[in-house]
């Protein structure tokens, strides 16, 4: 290996070593940061950014994105949380929520596709409609009460082998992207389509049905992330998500994946993930302000997205 | 204004472009420049204007020897250059753009909207074309964004006005009104460069025509004493030599068939079949609608309606894949932007195309992958470090040999390679003719586009001639030479 494949691998793992470094440097700060307890913590409440990210990872590969990823949380939330207190089976009331998510997708994605729209106009109008769907469905007011259902409780509170549940689930869902992108077919015309569409479309890829499955997947992570959220709080709320595609598209990009698309890996989106909740955490536990933490948290992603560019 | 052009030499990367081009524009006439693709004109006009620099020769103005090093000085010393692209901006009104980084202000920088206005009115009235110069760019014509640009001229009291291609995109009546006002440019003393393609035209409208030929200069006639013959002669008289190999096949059946496709205001009434092992050369001019043909048989054009055989069934093709399941491949003209993703690997372009092939229930075999692309690399001998060698560093006939390959391993019944060597160094041509040929060999049927006309005639079993949007004729490949298709590519006829 000569010098400058050392640099580009170094630049590959240039997240990574972030990451590992934060983690130190944190850890030498502050005695409760570094314990087992608040790592698995920390993972827990990164799994709700990881799985829209995932989602997010895909629509970006096309060469989109998809800004109503909270608004699709938010709805699909309340609709779950009205199922379950109208006295539908739990399990049937989360499995409708992510088919909801699903359907919220096809919508952004038939907006790009069909719609013509660009992607950021697109999930702009779904992101304030959803939003706006939201706050009439709910009338502005949380909805609580949800009974006392184990598999409820669970999915956001509960421990496999003292693992808490949405850590499992964040590993395995970041397994099975794994699998998609780097070992099917569909991943690969994930890539293509962000890559060259033009002439991925004359290979014979049929780049609109690509990009719509994107943003279904997107929208279906979207509600999965809301289920953690809604078992953890144990109500629904009408706002909530707000802002979060602002922390996964920075997961995204902080993963070395390229906003024109074609480029990138989801392991660094992973990676990415974890930076964020590191950052998010480690700040509050040395009691750095909110108000700082956000300029922190910028300025991490300007450094990561900056290095990532010499290449 | 006199110009000469004299020993003008011009290489890009290496390879020659202009070898001793050259001519000579006398006061107030209209000159054709005549040549085949890539004969040199634009590239000799461009060192005129100061676009390129010049590795040799001598340009005279009006007896003083000059260098221009931009555009903005040739314009300056009254020679402008309008090109086939024209170099308007759509969102802006007549006025703006004619008067864009000249606009006429005080000395505050507060333009002087009323000045602008009546100069433009000035000027289109000079040229006799009634157009509000309040209106947007997009809103005119294509004839009349042109008349726009011939206004530009004026306004800078341009002496020399050289026109790539002007009637290109115009309509008939359109071409007339050019017509017009470029022969009362002559009247009032312009001289005017006219490029163009269309002997017709070049004939009512020109006074002396000049030919380039592989960037050479090779003579100049009044158009009074010559003819359409001698200048066809002039353009193309080059040895063809022993560039095609040889390819014995036996042709099959009919494989395929195209019937009454149209496509409003692109082509019409296209009808042509093709045997199996059959090469079916494609000619006629840029613009004449020969991609576009090929374009909708591949499923890529709106709005095409009549019908495609394959072995005498109706198929439809709605979009490339259906095509693709169809048995036809489609080699593109443009290699970096539709033909390749050439920020990928090797293996990930020829995958891409055949991801059916190397996968079962959507999961893919990376064995299977790597055996294919290694196979075609191997058979294709496609120079490169690897499966993961990123395409944007091979050259470009290994980077169309990788289009082949891609192509190849869809097992396409019909290919049809729109422009194949375009790019391509002598030696990877030949490579690819004999990929060409080894196809063809396999029965499979070649529909082969291409603006060279020695690679139609060297190639091709049959020649098919496009003239603007409808079939010209079929020439078969005892009889065709570089004349008779040239006649059918600029509307003529055969005799017999």
């Amino acid at each position: 290996m000569d010098k400058k494949q050392i640099m580009n691998k170094v630049q590959d793992l240039g997240a990574l070593i972030a990451l590992i470094l934060l983690v130190i440097v944190i850890s030498i700060i502050s005695p409760q940061f570094r314990t087992v307890d608040n790592f698995l913590s920390l993972v827990r409440q990164s799994s709700i950014n990881g799985f829209i990210a995932f989602g997010m990872t895909c629509v970006i590969l096309t060469g989109g994105i998809d800004l109503s990823v909270g608004s699709v949380l938010a709805l699909t939330t309340a609709f779950c949380a009205a199922f379950i207190k109208g006295g539908m089976p739990v399990a049937l009331a989360m499995l409708l929520a992510l088919i909801i998510g699903t359907l919220f997708g096809v919508v952004s994605g038939t907006l790009v596709t069909k719609g013509r729209l660009q992607p950021f106009i697109a999930t702009l109008i779904t992101m304030t409609v959803f939003r706006g769907l939201t706050m009439i469905f709910m009338d502005g007011k949380p909805i609580s009460g949800l009974g006392s259902s184990f598999l409820l409780k669970f999915f956001g509170k509960g421990s496999l082998f003292g693992i808490p549940f949405p850590v499992i689930l964040f590993i395995l869902i970041f397994a099975l992207f794994m699998f998609v992108l780097e070992k099917t077919t569909f991943g690969r015309r994930i890539y293509a389509t962000g890559s060259n569409a033009v002439s991925a479309k004359l290979a014979g890829v049929n780049i609109d049905r690509t990009k719509l499955i994107a943003y279904a997947i997107s929208g279906c992570m979207a509600a999965l992330s809301g289920l953690i959220l809604l078992s953890r709080l144990a109500s629904a709320q009408p706002t909530l998500g707000e802002g979060y595609e602002l922390d996964a598209i920075a997961s995204v990009a902080l993963g070395g994946t390229s906003m024109n698309g074609g480029r990138g890996r989801i392991w660094g989106t992973f990676v990415g993930v974890l930076i964020i909740a590191v950052l998010n955490n480690g700040l509050n536990i040395l009691g750095v302000s909110s108000y700082y933490q956000s300029v922190v948290k910028g300025i991490v992603i300007l450094i990561a997205v900056l290095s990532d560019r010499k290449r | 204004m006199q110009i000469e052009m004299r020993g003008i030499n011009k290489a890009f990367g290496g390879n020659p472009v202009l070898r001793d081009a050259g001519f000579v524009l006398a006061d107030g006439e209209i000159h054709a420049l005549m040549g085949e693709n890539g004969a040199g004109k634009s590239t000799l006009m461009k060192i005129l204007t100061g676009v390129y620099t010049r590795d040799a020769g001598t340009v005279i103005v009006d007896g003083q020897e000059v260098v221009y090093k931009n555009p903005q000085e040739a314009e300056k010393a009254g020679i402008v250059f309008i090109h086939q692209e024209l170099n308007v901006l759509f969102d802006l009104t007549v006025e703006e753009n004619m008067f864009l980084g000249k606009e006429i202000h005080n000395r505050f920088g507060v333009c002087d909207k009323r000045a602008m206005r009546a100069e433009v009115r000035r000027i289109l009235d000079v040229l006799g074309v009634k157009i509000d110069p309040g209106q947007k760019m997009d809103a005119l014509s294509i004839g009349q964004q042109q008349m726009i640009e011939i206004a530009k001229a004026l306004m800078v009291d341009a002496k020399v006005i050289i026109m790539d291609e002007p009637t290109a995109a115009l309509t008939a009546s359109e071409t007339e009104v050019l017509f017009e006002v470029v022969k009362s440019l002559r009247k009032k003393g312009v001289s005017i460069v006219y490029i163009s393609h269309r002997m017709e035209e070049i004939f009512e409208l020109c006074d002396r025509i000049t030919i380039l030929r592989d960037g050479q200069y090779i003579g100049t006639r009044n158009i009074a004493e010559t003819n359409m013959a001698e200048v066809v002669k002039m353009m193309i008289g080059r040895e063809i030599g022993e560039r095609y190999p040889e390819r014995n096949v036996k042709l099959g059946d009919v494989v395929f068939e195209v019937k009454n496709l149209n496509c409003p205001g692109v082509f019409s009434d296209v009808n042509f079949s093709v045997r199996a092992g059959e090469v079916l050369g494609v000619a006629g001019l840029m613009g004449a609608g020969r991609t576009e043909i090929m374009q909708s048989i591949f499923g890529n054009m709106p709005h095409v309606t009549g019908q495609i055989f394959m072995d005498g069934k109706e198929i439809h093709n709605k979009n490339p894949w259906d095509a693709m399941a169809n048995g036809i491949g489609f080699i593109t003209e443009d290699r970096k932007v539709e033909g390749l993703m050439l920020e990928e690997s090797i293996m990930k372009n020829i995958s891409v195309a055949n991801l059916n092939k190397i996968s079962s229930g959507g999961v893919l075999n990376a064995k299977a992958e790597r055996d294919m692309v290694r196979k075609g690399i191997q058979d294709l001998s496609i120079r490169c470090t690897g499966p993961l060698h990123v395409c944007n560093n091979l050259s470009g006939g290994n980077q169309q040999k990788v289009v082949f390959a891609k192509w190849i391993f869809t097992d396409p019944r019909v290919l049809i390679l729109d422009e194949p060597t375009r790019g391509v160094d002598i030696g990877a041509k030949k490579e690819i003719y004999s990929i060409i040929n080894d196809l063809a060999a396999k029965g499979v049927a070649i529909i082969m586009v291409s603006s060279e006309l020695p690679e139609v005639l060297g190639m091709s079993d049959r020649v098919m001639v496009v003239h603007e949007g409808h079939i010209g004729g079929f020439i078969d490949k005892e009889k065709a030479n570089q004349e008779n298709i040239m006649i059918l590519a600029t509307g003529g006829q055969l005799d017999g």
